[in-house]
This record gives C-alpha cells, structure tokens and sequence, in this order.
C-alpha cells in the first residue's frame, strides 16, 4: 500500500466547557479505501470530521492530508477534501448548477463544465440542474450536497451519514455512487448509524465511542474474528427442560420451551450441527423449522461499546 | 492566491443582489427621490443657499452617503450572517480559502453593489438638481473607501450577530443617527461650537464632509483630515477582520 492518504496522530478535541469531543485520535486511513466510522450519537464522528476539514479547531495532535498538515499547509490539505455534511444545508434560491459550480470554484479549480456536468449526470441530478434548490425534495437535496462535495474531484472524500433520513432506494443509489468513486480512486469516509452500510461497503471499520477510537479492523477480519453463528431451532412441542443427554452441548431452552439455540463458531473445525441434529431425534424432538443467523456488525458494535460503557458506569459514584 | 474562489463568492454574492434587484435598487432610489422631493423642493425652495450652494445640491453628497453606509452594512452582514445561519458557512470554512480571499469576496460583492448604488443615486438626484462635481477623482476615491469599509464593518457585524434583529440593531439605532447627525443635510458649521466639537467626535461626519470637498471644493472639515479618517476607520474595521479569523469568533468552536 502506497503512503496514507489521512493521518491522525493524537488529536485531541477539548470545548470550552471542559467536555472532550476527541480524547487522543489516532488513525491512518489508505488510499483508496472506504472506511467506515461507526459510533452512537454524540461519539465524535462529526467532530472528528470537522477537525481534518478544518471547520473546527483541534487542542491536540496533528492532522495530515496527503503529507500536508492540516493547519500549517491548510489550502493544500483542504484542496484535497470533499465534504457531504450531515445536516441538509443548501441554498435555497441557487439553481442546482450554480451552487455545484460554486463549490468547484471556491476549492480553487478553474471552470469545468464538463465535470459539472459529469458530477450532476453520475447523481441523477442532470434534469434538476437549473432548478431552485428549495424546490428539490429531501433526497436531491442530499444528492445535491454529494455533487457540491464532488464538483472539485477530491481525492479524500467525508460523507458524514450520508444516508440518514433517505429512503431504501435512493440509499442502494447512493451506495452504487459510492462505489463507482472507489473504482476511481477516490478514498471515502464514512460514518453511519447503519451498521449495515457499513457491512456493505466498506473495507474497514473503525468504532468510536465518547470521543475514543476503540478499534480500528478489517471490516472482513472483524466478522470473523467476533462473528459466530447461532442455529436457531423450533420445536414442534415445548420443552419443559433440556433432557440430560444434551445438557452439557451448550444449548439455550427458550423461556417458552419451545425454541432452542445453538451456538457455533463458523471458523471452528466441527460445528457440531449433524451431531445435535441426531441426537435431538434420538430424544425425540421434533423440530418444526430451522433458521441459523450470521451475528452482524451490529451485534459486535453494541457489544463493544457496552464492555468499553462497563467500567466507566461502575466507577461513577 | 485563490483567485477561483474570490470570483466564486464575488459571483455568488451578485447573484443574490440581482435576485433581489428590486429591494437593492428600486427602494433606495425611491427613497432618495422622496428626500429630494421633500428638502429638497418643497422645504429647500424655502432655505437659502448653504455655503454658496443651493440646498438641494447641497444635501446630494450626504444622501449619496446615507445611502452607500446603509447598503454597505445591510448587504454585507447579511452576506456572511445568511451562510451562518443556514448552514452553509460549513463550506466556505472547509475550502482551501485564507481569511483574506473570503474578505476580499464578501466585501469586495457589497463594496461594489454600494458603488453602483452610489452611482445609481447621483444619477437620479442629477433629475433634481443642477449637480456639478468639481473633483471626481476624489469623490470616486471617498465613495470606494468608504464602501469597502463600511461593507467590512458589515461584515463584522454579519459575525457578531446571533439573530436576524442584531443585524439590523447597528444600523438602526448607530449607523443611521450618526449619518443624521453627521451632516448629511446640514452643515455642522450652522450648529452652536459645543455642538460643533461633539459632532467631530462622530465618525460620519468625516465621510460626508470629504465627499461634500469633492462635488463643491468646501466642507466642514478639510479634505486631508477626511481622507486620514477615512484610512483609520478602514484600518479599525481590517484589524477586526484580522481578529476575527485569527481567533475564529463565531466562526470555528
């Protein structure tokens, strides 16, 4: 892999009223990739964001774009950024094309209609291009942003829950969007509540949480490190208990008898499925349906920020 | 340089005054001709020369001035403070832009659609009056410097705002007495002297009194004493831009 394409070394975000946004960040993202942030709300994702964009201002640690530090070198490193804010904020009374150029200019690139005219077709957005902004529904608005973001052919680009209010369609457009500028080369960063997005998308997965960044994995590694399967049974009659024969296999009785889990390691050897399988007949359990489930980043993030929430909790007085 | 993005906010910011072309120019021309109607032909036709000029013409340069201080002020602290309020400064403070590029295009925008009004006003009051202006160099001169900086002190206020009524709270209740009291249809020579030296205590009456110079060749105060004023107020209202990125007050937490 070539040189990062983004480094934070000890960045650190402290407000005024002593509450600390980014407790020691460090994190180097590689060029090409699409990395996913993942955090409950208030976490520091959009912190963290806004401080390699420079729209705040950072207490600690240094931001590096491209070996352009941020603060010292600042045209250079932002020249390199696209950002698409959370928070639908757009002009109102600007056509969709006026407010796409705008951007491009004020990143410093001369006029190009060409790739105005690129970024608005690739988005969908073409027919809308000299329409008010303020006419535009929710989801164009939210295009519009990415094309602004775009208009300048950035090589590092920030959607900050990109799609967070839109609707299954236009998020899976927004997805193929995504995609396409990866296959171009652009790095993407993302943050997201969706777990799924980020399951989807992208190459690795960092979690934060209250202003930590608690890991940092191969979004592949990560499934399979924490990922285990769980073989889901149901029963055609309830069970009052277990019969002995299958106490010691691990097996959890559903509290209404009629449901039994296995759970079981996908990377072991033996999943020890045919075994219990066999014998559940030799008992003479019937099963009525089976249904086993892969556990999602979901399950590993809100398992991980619940151990990381554990001891902070028992320390308050 | 970031030559792009000034024009990028140069263009977008005279975009939005020709969207409103009507509010921008139609209403201070209104209200311009409105003075001269009312001082200056029905109430100036009974006032005798000022400084050996006719009333109407005489109060030309202060309406002029009245006019470019407002519209300074209004467009661009309206400028900044919009972005700020919506939103959308996020893109403006995440560009490759130094404070000064910004600047140059918020204020440069206002600067010249004051100008234009300026010129707008001059041409109706021609309607008027018999105008004649003896040193237009000099007058273009006062009313440049004295859009760009009151267009930067709008700009300052444009930041310091929080809310739509603080914008118009300096020019409603500073800019505008000031202008009153600052000449713009008197002489401060026809008031009693302990009024006289409190009127020079007032910023404006320096601004009006060098653009009077430059149309009659006299004025309350003397041109170079103007022009000094006029350098010192721009000067004032630079270091408070200058401040205000340095720290990034209002702008970055």
């Amino acid at each position: 892999m070539s040189d990062p394409i983004l480094v934070l070394s000890g960045v650190s975000k402290t407000y005024k009223n002593g509450f600390e946004a980014l407790k020691s960040v460090d994190l180097s993202i590689r060029r090409g990739e699409i990395f996913a942030l993942l955090g409950p709300n208030g976490a520091g994702k959009t912190t963290l964001i806004s401080a390699v964009c420079g729209i705040v201002s950072f207490t600690g640690g240094t931001i590096t774009v491209g070996g352009h530090d941020n603060r010292r070198d600042y045209k250079a490193a932002r020249a390199m950024i696209g950002l698409v804010p959370q928070e639908l904020t757009t002009d109102a009374f600007e056509t969709v094309w006026d407010t796409v150029s705008f951007t491009r200019g004020l990143f410093g690139k001369s006029r190009d209609d060409a790739v105005v005219e690129r970024v608005l077709r690739d988005l969908s957005l073409w027919e809308k291009k000299d329409s008010k902004i303020m006419t535009l529904s929710g989801g164009m608005k939210r295009r519009v942003l990415i094309a602004k973001a775009l208009a300048h052919e950035p090589e590092l680009l920030f959607l900050d829950e990109p799609t967070a209010g839109v609707d299954v369609a236009l998020r899976r457009d927004m997805w193929e969007v995504v995609r396409r500028l990866r296959e171009n080369g652009t790095t993407i960063i993302l943050t997201t509540h969706y777990i799924e997005e980020a399951e989807e998308m992208a190459d690795r997965v960092g979690v934060i949480a209250r202003g930590e960044l608690l890991l940092v994995e191969e979004k592949a590694r990560l499934m399979e490190k924490l990922g285990h399967k769980e073989l889901i049974l149901t029963l055609d009659a309830p069970l009052s208990s277990l019969p002995p024969a299958l106490a010691d296999r691990g097996l959890q009785l559903a509290a209404d008898g009629a449901t039994l889990v296995h759970t079981y390691d996908t990377n072991a050897p033996r999943t020890g499925i045919a075994t219990l399988v066999g014998d559940l007949a030799r008992e003479g359990i019937r099963i009525r349906d089976l249904e086993t489930r892969q556990s999602s980043l979901e399950d590993i993030f809100v398992g991980l920020v619940a151990d990381k929430n554990q001891p902070a909790e028992e320390a308050r007085p | 340089m970031n030559l792009a993005a000034v024009w990028a906010i140069y263009v977008f910011e005279m975009n939005r005054w020709r969207r409103t072309i009507l509010q921008s120019i139609v209403s201070p021309v209104i209200s311009t001709s409105l003075y001269f109607v009312v001082f200056g032909a029905a109430i100036g036709s009974r006032i005798p020369e000022v400084e050996g000029v006719s009333y109407g013409a005489f109060i030309v340069p202060g309406l002029v001035m009245l006019s470019l201080l407002q519209q300074s002020l209004s467009n661009a602290s309206f400028g900044i403070y919009f972005p700020r309020f919506s939103g959308t400064i996020y893109e403006i403070l995440s560009a490759p832009v130094s404070p000064f590029e910004i600047v140059a295009g918020y204020v440069g925008a206002a600067a010249t659609k004051s100008v234009i009004l300026g010129a707008i006003i001059l041409l109706t009051a021609a309607l008027f009056v018999d105008l004649r202006i003896q040193h237009p160099l000099v007058m273009l001169l006062f009313l440049v410097l004295t859009a760009v900086t009151f267009s930067m002190f709008g700009f300052v206020i444009g930041i310091w705002a929080d809310g739509f009524e603080k914008l118009q709270l300096v020019p409603l209740l500073i800019v505008t007495p000031l202008a009153f009291l600052g000449g713009a249809f008197y002489s401060i020579r026809m008031l009693p002297e302990f009024w006289q030296d409190v009127s020079l205590l007032n910023p404006v009456v320096y601004l009006i009194s060098g653009f009077r110079w430059s149309f009659f060749g006299q004025a309350d105060v003397s041109v170079t004493t103007s022009l000094v004023m006029t350098f010192v107020f721009l000067g004032l209202c630079l270091a408070a831009v200058v401040a205000i990125f340095r720290t990034g007050w209002r702008l970055k937490s």
